[in-house]
């Protein structure tokens, strides 16, 4: 018999605001179009300390900031899936690089210029070595995130999962997080998951 | 001299985006990679771009880079023998 997994935690970060589970923990007071400073007031905020985040691109600092609220009390196993997806893919970045090819191309943009990478930064932040995927829909497709994640948990290649929404247009950014695992009060299922999105984003 | 190494480290925490090192936390002949200031393999890269972008160098062999970016000093000197500007 499959065993029961439950969103355990779930963060997000819309309109210059963070939140653990319902709780605003910060809130910038910063035009909404000022992301860069505000993703460096969040990051102050949370009193990170990892010089490597200066370096990321905007949709990796979003995965950071958001892994580090949902993550920063839990003993992860390194075994801990991420599934992610969002509507732009790398957009933001990718026209930064483009933008930039008539001159001498920046290897550091360059890097930045694939969704992914924020899954690669999360697992080396969190030293995770483990399943990861990411999708582009036109919005939060609960129902492919639920069925990929409950397939990766149920042939047991995975024995927790990080998944959600992290969609960056231009300086508009939309993220949420949750983690998945055998311990909590909400049973993970597509219809609980959709319900938490949308009602944060009512 | 000393002047060019401080527009070196200027340039680099300003090009790698190295928000939290300051001039006075960079030393001459500091390893810029490893236990030193702690480049990456990416800023191998931009540290190429930069030294065509503001001296006009072009490496054409990647391999240099390993002798050149040892530390500022090393950095200095192969800039002060080989800019174009």
């Amino acid at each position: 018999m499959n065993k029961q997994y439950y969103i355990s935690n779930f963060t997000s970060i819309k309109k210059g605001a963070v939140y653990n589970a319902k709780n605003k923990i910060f809130e910038s007071e910063l035009e909404l179009n000022e992301i860069d400073l505000f993703l460096k007031e969040a990051y102050n905020f949370l009193a990170l300390s990892y010089p490597k985040f200066f370096k990321m691109d905007r949709l990796s600092k979003l995965g950071i900031l958001a892994s580090e609220v949902l993550l920063k009390n839990e003993s992860l196993e390194s075994d801990t899936a991420i599934i992610l997806s969002n509507s732009t893919s790398s957009l933001n970045t990718d026209k930064t690089h483009q933008e930039s090819i008539n001159q001498i191309v920046s290897p550091s943009i360059f890097v930045y210029t694939l969704p992914n990478i924020v899954l690669g930064e999360i697992s080396i932040k969190y030293q995770l070595q483990s399943e990861n995927a990411f999708f582009i829909s036109d919005t939060f497709d609960a129902e492919l995130i639920a069925d990929y994640t409950n397939d990766l948990l149920a042939f047991e290649k995975a024995k927790n999962a990080v998944c959600g929404w992290i969609d960056l247009k231009n300086a508009e950014y939309d993220v949420f997080l949750c983690l998945i695992s055998e311990e909590g009060d909400v049973p993970f299922t597509q219809k609980n998951l959709e319900q938490l999105y949308y009602f944060e984003n009512e | 001299m000393s002047d060019l190494r401080t527009e070196l480290k200027e340039s680099i925490i300003e090009q790698l985006n190295l928000e939290e090192l300051s001039v006075e936390d960079i030393e001459n002949d500091e390893h810029l990679f490893g236990d030193g200031v702690g480049l990456d393999s990416i800023d191998a890269l931009e540290l190429i771009v930069l030294l065509e972008k503001d001296y006009g160098i072009k490496l054409t062999d990647p391999q240099q880079g390993k002798d050149i970016f040892v530390s500022i000093n090393r950095m200095a000197e192969f800039i002060e023998a080989h800019r174009t500007k």
